[in-house]
């Protein structure tokens, strides 16, 4: 719990700054709906019949129009790619950062066990993508009911569910990858959300390539996909519990042998 | 029991050599000097016993318990000091210690604040501010503030002042007189013989010798100062030659008759024939024949 607390202690500005960004953004999102609304009009549809654009961000799918679609899709721009962001972020640098900054050295001459490290370090970094999606979702629930939209509570859940299952399998990917690296993998963590997010949008575009949806995670936590299909595909989300558990599993083997640099 | 013991105790990285076939013994209690120069494997061989990376081949096993068995127990009762001790960099130094003690289940409070004023050090300073020497306190004080059976100390003066580095030794013996081992790597000669009763000379990943410092000292070795001579004695076993103006000093490991021989047939004004000190006895077993 020691080690818990200090992670925590550790990234809270990252935490912090991280939230108040995608909260800010969401939130002007939501409150720029009712004047987009009433200038809209027919743009709607519009926004859904533009080909291969309206397919790659699943516009052709859902009502623009409507709140629920509106919603989906800039949680979708805002919580998807930013929470990925701060999880890939997050996860890359939990135990590399130690090797890094050359601390871990301390860290491991004191009577703790590498499982006891990896375990809290995970624990952390999950604990950091829950916190940031709970205070997201609280504010747009707040920022909806302050213009006087109301989202169905199911459907609301499981676009928070399933961005945090997302962001949970990114963080735990990235992990297991930081337990291999010595140096800064921030580039490596930010490339692959980044790969990550256009496999879903290739998806999106293509039936040729609707393998890639079993390999990303944007394909289950797409907020329009949700919203179109009543709830989150397990099928896509299965493989990738999967990637998250191997990735986990990775940190807890590599590091528990893993040579220490000075 | 042996504070610490290795037998052909081995580390390579992939092909490179870190240390091999090391055979060293720390009796509990003593204060052990552990000797070599940059790149000889004396970090590789505290690294190993403290798990932070793992042996190619050998045993080992300190305060009787197995480095690989028994780690989390040995980083109990261990206080260990890094070459290049780093922090947390936005944490204050009390903050850091209060981590290092809750990782350790102890309340250290105290004992660190007695550490701190005695090493002259500022509890409430960020670490990322410290200047090395500072940083080193920090380090000192966490591997002190538990008071642990053994101290691994790697390098523990490099940037500290000679008065802290006075209260540090000080410090060093009142923990040894309470019965805890102490094993103090270093390059620092003067330290060793000063500080330490035995030591371990390690020489490109292999332990040479393992001796009584007074032992390794008198190894048959004297130092020769010759004064106005008109040229060197012609002499094997010279080692560690140094010409200064009119005066030439060497190291000599061979026979002394011999020596008086060469000397003879020289011309000089003055010579002294003294014990070696414990720079020169590092020569000794460093320098190549004939430097």
């Amino acid at each position: 719990m020691t080690l818990f607390l200090h992670e925590l202690k550790r990234d809270r500005v990252k935490l912090i700054v991280w939230t108040a960004v995608i909260t800010f953004m969401l939130s002007v999102s939501i409150f720029i709906y009712p004047q987009m609304t009433s200038q809209m009009g027919e743009m709607g549809e519009m926004f859904s019949e533009m080909g291969g654009f309206s397919e790659a961000f699943n516009m052709d799918k859902i009502n623009f129009g409507e709140f629920s679609g509106y919603f989906a899709v800039e949680c979708g721009n805002v919580l998807g790619l930013g929470g990925g962001f701060f999880a890939a972020l997050l996860g890359i640098a939990a135990l590399a950062k130690e090797e890094r900054e050359h601390t871990a050295e301390f860290l491991l001459t004191h009577p703790v066990s590498r499982t006891y490290v990896v375990a809290w370090k995970l624990a952390a970094v999950i604990a950091e993508v829950l916190i940031l999606n709970i205070a997201v979702a609280l504010c747009a629930l707040l920022s909806s009911l302050a213009i006087g939209e109301k989202l169905d509570a199911k459907l609301f859940f499981n676009v928070f569910l399933g961005y945090f299952i997302m962001q949970t399998e990114i963080a735990c990917v990235m992990f297991g990858l930081s337990a291999f690296l010595r140096g800064n993998g921030l580039g490596v963590g930010l490339g692959a959300a980044f790969a990550l997010y256009f496999m879903n949008i290739i998806a999106n575009l293509t039936d040729d390539a609707e393998f890639l949806r079993y390999i990303t995670p944007f394909s289950y936590a797409d907020g329009t996909a949700i919203v179109a299909n009543g709830g989150i595909e397990v099928k896509y989300m299965i493989p990738g519990i999967a990637f998250a558990l191997i990735g986990a599993a990775a940190a807890f083997v590599k590091y528990g042998r893993k040579d220490i640099r000075a | 029991m042996k504070a610490i013991e290795t037998k052909g105790l081995t580390k390579f990285y992939g092909k490179a050599r870190g240390v091999e076939n090391v055979d060293l013994s720390v009796e509990e209690g003593e204060i052990f000097g552990f000797i070599g120069p940059n790149g000889a494997g004396k970090s590789t061989t505290i690294r190993t016993l403290l798990g932070l990376i793992g042996k190619s081949g050998g045993e080992a096993s300190v305060l009787g318990m197995d480095i690989e068995k028994d780690k989390e127990k040995i980083l109990r009762e261990v206080g260990y000091l890094p070459s290049e001790a780093a922090f947390y960099g936005g944490m204050r130094v009390s903050d850091v210690l209060e981590f290092s003690a809750k990782l350790r289940k102890k309340d250290c409070r105290e004992e660190a604040k007695r550490l701190a004023s005695r090493l002259d050090l500022d509890l409430s300073r960020k670490v990322g501010e410290l200047s090395l020497g500072n940083r080193k306190k920090v380090g000192i004080v966490a591997a002190m503030q538990h008071r642990p059976r053994l101290y691994i100390l790697d390098e523990p003066t490099s940037g500290l002042d000679p008065l802290i580095q006075r209260e540090f030794f000080d410090l060093l013996g009142e923990r040894s007189a309470e019965g805890a081992t102490v094993f103090l790597s270093s390059h620092v000669l003067t330290e060793i013989g000063r500080h330490c009763a035995r030591a371990g000379i390690l020489r490109e990943g292999r332990l040479i010798r393992e001796d009584s410092v007074d032992r390794l000292v008198g190894t048959g070795v004297k130092r020769v100062t010759l004064s106005g001579a008109s040229a060197l004695p012609e002499l094997d076993g010279i080692k560690d030659l140094k010409v200064a103006g009119a005066s030439a000093s060497f190291l000599y490991s061979g026979r002394p008759d011999e020596l008086v021989r060469a000397l003879a047939k020289l011309e000089f004004t003055d010579m002294t024939l003294t014990d070696p000190d414990i720079e020169d006895v590092f020569m000794h077993y460093y320098a190549k024949e004939g430097e």
